[in-house]
């Protein structure tokens, strides 16, 4: 079993939700990165979720953005990371996701990627701008080796999340918002609904939420009729101010563990 | 074969590489497009438009003082430069903007670089009555002053783009943004045939009128078809207008892209000429970009032509050798604009330049030959920067 698979397979018997965290890896450099997942996973994260910096991130908001471009300037990339990766998995088991858009990906070569990445350690793929149609080559080739976790939105019909879902691995990462990432002050009113409802169809593909949910309110709420919370620039906000800093380190941890409590209440 | 296929695919180029929160506005766009391109309604109206508003068909003008200058025996400017809005761009706003109506949408979105577009889109919106953002690079705002202002008279808003190199590309990663937020309401115009299918074919289909218009009138004019078809290339639309009525012709077509400081100094926006194939704003095509994947920014003189990528049918018929892509320098495109301005009495804008630079440059294996060049913008809103290189050039 993988070790998403295992996450969410214990997860399930002990009755709790899990708590999904993203950083942008290489921000404030790729020396930090390896620590600040350790502070993520000691703090009671369950999975890590790295983004891979893209100089155009089209489905993220300014704080991704702007911490897209911090990694890129300290240069940062995707075989970087990947060789990073390894570093990590000497420190933590932690399943570790990256999140790449789809040119440095096809740029590297499929095969080639897949095979890196499963030897570094990485347990799952998510690709913002690959859907279900265009994902199929690299579902093949990744098979049961390295998870490629689909998207869903509120605009998707449920004839095609019905789709998607039966090609998913990992997780099902639902998209709160009809829109970017970054922290909003109010999500959807009928959310719940929504995610009822794709429960349902996501059937034993764990049900991810992500996009806009920020605080340990909004983490209990969405949580409820979730498996999982994705919770991504309110942290990436935390290592723009403060940067790997033990003070810094310090402040992620008091977010992740407020994140936790709220989810486990 | 007809290109795109069912998915959008123009051989191996094209596609769909966007955030699943828009596949349903895809979707839903390739509906209403499958619906109205063969209802003879909508039609109609949009040729109506297109002869009574925008002032087609278009001139084709047989420019002889500068066929002498260069030694060609025949050179035909398609003027697109004298549709309404000063370039081609109004063609496809107007189909689109029709079927934004049609499809019930209140709002219109559009990037832009040298404004054309975004002037273009802005006009329809006023025509139509609907809302209007255009989203502009800082950098292009400040080289393209009097189209800005152009769109504020007609009611649409400009939107400051400031981030990454703050031209075309970064203002096309923000109208995308925005559509994944207001995608209900809001109908998305892209400017060129690049992005999601089926935006690559809507365009090129919406452009078309050019190459057939431009058809019959050289067959009338000049009893035959030209030798030799030039024009500019950026993302591309004016090219696969004019070039698509004549692809399956006995004749050479030759795209000219913008070489900036030079095709070995890294500063141009040639990516069918130098780059690699890569996915950027929905679509697989031929790319400026790093060994790592990432996307480089792009230099050009012509902020039209200031882009990364290209539209996926020009890399599909480049693929083919169907079409030959070159490029000209901002040297080449500057000596091409005054050569017209000179011998022609016409101003053409920087970028349809570039497509009488690759006819200038060619000029000594045209001169037994008959060359049809679309002539796809006025020069108008390039002439603070014209004077301001004027100015320097004096000092």
């Amino acid at each position: 079993m993988s070790r998403l698979d295992e996450t969410f397979a214990q997860l399930k018997i002990e009755g709790r939700k899990a708590l999904i965290t993203f950083i942008t890896a290489g921000d404030p450099d790729l020396d930090a990165t390896p620590d600040l997942v350790e502070t993520l996973a000691e703090s009671g994260a369950d999975i890590v979720e790295l983004g891979v910096p893209f100089s155009d991130p089209l489905a993220d908001g300014p704080t991704i953005q702007a911490a897209s471009l911090r990694a890129l300037a300290q240069g940062a990339t995707l075989k970087k990371i990947i060789a990073m990766v390894k570093e990590i998995r000497q420190r933590t088991e932690i399943p570790l996701v990256l999140m790449t858009y789809y040119n440095p990906v096809y740029r590297y070569g499929l095969e080639n990627l897949i095979a890196d990445a499963v030897a570094a350690g990485v347990d799952g793929l998510i690709v913002p701008d690959l859907p279900l149609e265009e994902s199929e080559e690299l579902r093949r080739l990744a098979a049961e080796k390295l998870a490629v976790i689909p998207l869903a939105a509120p605009t998707t019909p449920d004839a095609r999340l019905t789709k998607i879902v039966a090609a998913g691995r990992g997780f099902l990462y639902y998209v709160t918002v009809t829109g970017i990432t970054g922290t909003r002050t109010s999500l959807p009113e009928e959310l719940s609904q929504s995610l009822d409802r794709v429960k349902k169809i996501a059937g034993d593909l764990p049900l991810a939420a992500g996009f806009g949910i920020s605080t340990p309110e909004q983490a209990r709420t969405v949580g409820a009729h979730a498996d999982a919370i994705i919770v991504g620039s309110a942290l990436v906000e935390i290592v723009a101010q403060h940067g790997a800093s033990a003070a810094g380190r310090q402040k992620l941890s008091d977010k992740v563990k407020a994140l936790r409590q709220a989810l486990d209440d | 074969m007809i290109v795109p296929n069912e998915n959008g695919y123009f051989g191996a180029y094209g596609g769909r590489f966007v955030p699943e929160t828009l596949i349903a506005a895809l979707d839903e766009l390739t509906k209403a497009y499958e619906q109205y391109r063969y209802d003879p309604d909508f039609q109609e109206e949009l040729k109506e438009w297109l002869a009574n508003y925008c002032g087609r068909p278009t001139a084709l003008y047989r420019a002889k003082r500068m066929a002498q200058e260069l030694g060609i025996k025949e050179i035909y400017l398609k003027r697109e430069d004298l549709a309404h809005t000063g370039a081609h761009k109004i063609n496809n706003t107007m189909g689109q903007a029709l079927l934004a109506r049609r499809m019930g949408k209140k709002r219109l979105i559009a990037e832009t670089g040298a404004g054309q577009h975004g002037v273009a889109t802005a006009t329809a919106a006023a025509l139509f009555g609907l809302e209007c953002e255009i989203y502009m690079g800082e950098k292009d705002i400040e080289r393209q002053a009097m189209n800005v202002y152009r769109m504020d008279l007609l009611g649409a808003k400009v939107i400051p783009v400031s981030s990454g190199s703050r031209t075309l590309k970064d203002a096309t990663n923000e109208a995308i943004r925005d559509w994944v937020t207001n995608v209900g309401h809001t109908h998305y115009i892209i400017g060129s045939v690049v992005g999601p299918h089926p935006y690559p074919m809507i365009v090129r289909d919406l452009q078309r009128v050019i190459g057939i218009e431009a058809k019959a009138q050289i067959l009338e004019q000049s009893g035959s078809l030209p030798d030799y078809v030039f024009a500019c290339v950026g993302g591309g639309s004016n090219a696969i207008g004019i070039f698509h009525p004549f692809l399956e012709d006995d004749l050479k077509m030759v795209g000219v892209e913008a070489a900036g400081s030079g095709l070995e100094s890294g500063a141009h926006s040639a990516p069918l000429c130098v780059g690699e194939p890569g996915v950027l704003h929905g679509s697989l095509s031929y790319l400026l970009q790093t060994d790592d994947g990432q996307i480089k920014e792009a230099h050009s003189i012509s902020a039209g032509l200031d882009y990364p990528g290209v539209g996926p049918e020009h890399s599909y018929l480049r693929d083919q050798g169907r079409i030959e892509y070159i490029g000209v320098t901002d040297d080449q495109a500057l000596a091409a604009l005054r050569l017209l301005c000179r011998t022609e009495g016409i101003i053409p804008a920087l970028e349809s330049a570039h497509a009488l630079a690759g006819v200038v440059a060619q000029a000594n294996l045209l001169k037994e030959k008959t060359v049809l060049i679309n002539l796809s913008g006025r020069g108008d809103k390039d002439v603070a920067t014209l004077a301001a290189l004027k100015k320097g050039e004096e000092k």
